[in-house]
């Protein structure tokens, strides 16, 4: 069933490169990680995002940033069809993920989340598991049986996460034992274990203390070069440290998108510069 | 206002005063009955428990001593057939309602879920003896167990239903979010939190109907030897508990107050399962 939407990797190969004028300084990558074209998300008669289209390029930091309630959850969720828990949405346009449209007739949910993975606001490691048990389920429950795969699965993961130093001796401690921000970079090590090729982060330092955060910032800089990471932030200061590009989102629209130095230091839309000087959200 | 700020007081004192001393009264209320019963069981029952009650079948009409070994017994078999039935269909239903059910629908089915919670129980005993009884032309276990198995449907539905609810969406995302597919999150994830909460509900739903008598009337029947086969009518300890206590014998009597002793010990022991359970710190549902 997993491999319904995977597919093989030289397809990224045959991807026609119009990403434009857009190129992200950092990593001039080939092909976007995800080309959103005219998206539109209903919940209900709500309409949460209005037409937008955007190419995420990938191995690059994104950053969503906009007022509370312009959409910028519900566009991340959509990059792995997690919006679909609400009851009542409807889809309009396309979110192509590697030249694959992710809403396609057969694409079965479970699958696009493997490869694109996330980590929530709140720090959400399963009480009934331990630590290991926590990084390790997504393998167990995607089928993997093999101990040894499984236990070289955890400490790299925990390794990656930042996190296998503090807690390599206790790793059979319940996952809830762990502080706040220990426990969101378990469970960006737990989204990391099924090794996905994109990780959406949705405010994942929003709840933490600032030297938490900080830790959570260095991370997301070192998995850059593993992963395409897209995250949702309600603070601007921290898309600017932590992004290479950003997103500005207002009322479910994408009003501009640009390199983060070129969006915080010369807007080019009156609504960005209003809203980065805080003249508003 | 600037009146008679002291009179003020000295009434809202007083009101206070009478208001707190009928909800005392109120909660003595309610607590005294257990302990009367309890007290009173004692005192009627405990000299009939012995050996002999665990270990004999009843004896004949004006033989003294025998037991009620079959029907301690028979309430377990009869209890065993109830969960098989009572426990897969309600755990089943809870998570449905949970789970998947749309807000329509889990309207309707918690009104049906909740009226039959209130239906007596002896009419579980009638429904089951016109479906079973009659159709087998007998009296039986399976029966018995049927009709309190019903009973425990709509019951554990409910909780289990309350208790995985109770378990946060976060859980759920991010199970999904690994790739989990959507059973694989309900069973391993979302129940496997709740399931404290779930072996609760089970284990009230049993306590609940293990001292049903009703429903049993007409279709476990009562026994006074060994049940050898679950097709045949079978011993149920309010059953005999019911019996011994309309006979005119004296000895009889002593029994049932030892059987409703014996009984309300057992159901006794469950709530303190039960409590144990929900005390643990590691039990975060409910």
């Amino acid at each position: 069933m997993i491999e319904t939407a995977v597919q093989s990797p030289n397809s990224m190969s045959q991807q026609v490169t119009d990403q434009g004028t857009h190129l992200p300084t950092v990593a001039p990558t080939e092909v976007p990680a995800f080309k959103v074209q005219n998206l539109s998300i209903w919940y209900g008669q709500k309409q949460a995002i209005n037409d937008v289209t955007i190419d995420i390029p990938s191995k690059t930091i994104t950053a969503i940033i906009g007022p509370s309630g312009c959409g910028k959850s519900t566009f991340l969720r959509c990059l792995n069809r997690m919006h679909e828990l609400m009851p009542h949405t409807r889809v309009e346009g396309k979110v192509l993920f590697q030249g694959e449209d992710l809403y396609g007739a057969g694409v079965d949910p479970a699958a696009v989340r493997r490869r694109v993975g996330m980590v929530f606001q709140k720090s959400n490691p399963f009480p009934t598991m331990s630590i290991a048990e926590n990084v390790t389920v997504g393998l167990k429950l995607n089928g993997l049986r093999k101990r040894s795969l499984l236990d070289e699965r955890l400490e790299k993961s925990l390794r990656m996460a930042a996190l296998w130093d503090e807690v390599k001796d206790d790793l059979k401690k319940p996952g809830m034992s762990l502080s706040g921000g220990q426990q969101q970079r378990l469970c960006i090590a737990r989204a990391i274990a099924v090794e996905p090729e994109v990780v959406l982060m949705d405010e994942p330092a929003s709840a933490l203390d600032p030297i938490a955060t900080m830790k959570i910032e260095e991370l997301i800089g070192v998995l850059k070069s593993n992963y395409t990471i897209v995250i949702v932030t309600h603070n601007m200061q921290q898309a600017s440290r932590v992004s290479d590009k950003t997103a500005f989102f207002y009322v479910g629209k994408l009003i501009e998108f640009n390199d983060t130095k070129t969006l915080f230091s010369q807007p080019k839309e009156k609504k960005t510069e209003d809203y980065i000087t805080g003249r508003f959200g | 206002m600037q009146s008679t700020p002291g009179n003020n007081r000295r009434w809202r004192t007083i009101k206070s005063a009478i208001v707190s001393a009928l909800s005392f009264i109120a909660a003595i209320l309610v607590v005294a009955p257990l302990g009367f019963v309890f007290f009173h069981l004692v005192r009627s029952g405990a000299g009939a428990v012995n050996l002999s009650f665990f270990t004999q079948l009843p004896k004949p009409v004006g033989e003294a001593g025998g037991g009620m070994v079959n029907a301690i017994v028979g309430t377990a078999e009869l209890l065993g057939i109830a969960a098989l039935i009572g426990v897969p269909v309600g755990v089943l239903g809870g998570v449905y309602l949970a789970e998947y059910g749309s807000a329509r629908s889990n309207r309707m089915l918690r009104f049906i879920a909740d009226v039959l919670n209130g239906v007596p129980s002896i009419i579980w005993g009638v429904v089951v003896y016109g479906l079973v009884v009659l159709r087998f032309k007998s009296f039986s276990a399976y029966a018995g167990g049927l009709s309190l198995g019903l009973i425990m449907i709509p019951l554990i539905m409910r909780t289990t239903e309350e208790v995985l609810l109770l378990v946060p969406n976060g859980y759920r995302e991010a199970a999904l979010a690994l790739g989990i597919s959507r059973w694989k999150t309900i069973v391993h994830i979302v129940m496997k939190t709740a399931s404290k909460g779930i072996v609760t509900g089970i284990l009230l739903a049993l306590a609940r109907v293990a001292g049903e008598t009703a429903p049993l009337l007409f279709t476990a029947f009562g026994n006074r030897f060994w049940n050898h086969s679950l097709r045949e009518p079978i011993a149920a300890l309010p059953l005999q508990i019911f019996t011994y206590a309309i006979s005119p014998y004296e000895d009889w009597h002593r029994q049932a107050w030892a059987g409703a002793l014996v009984l309300i010990v057992g159901i006794f022991f469950i709530n303190i399962v039960v409590r144990l359970l929900t005390r643990n710190p590691a039990f975060r549902v409910l």
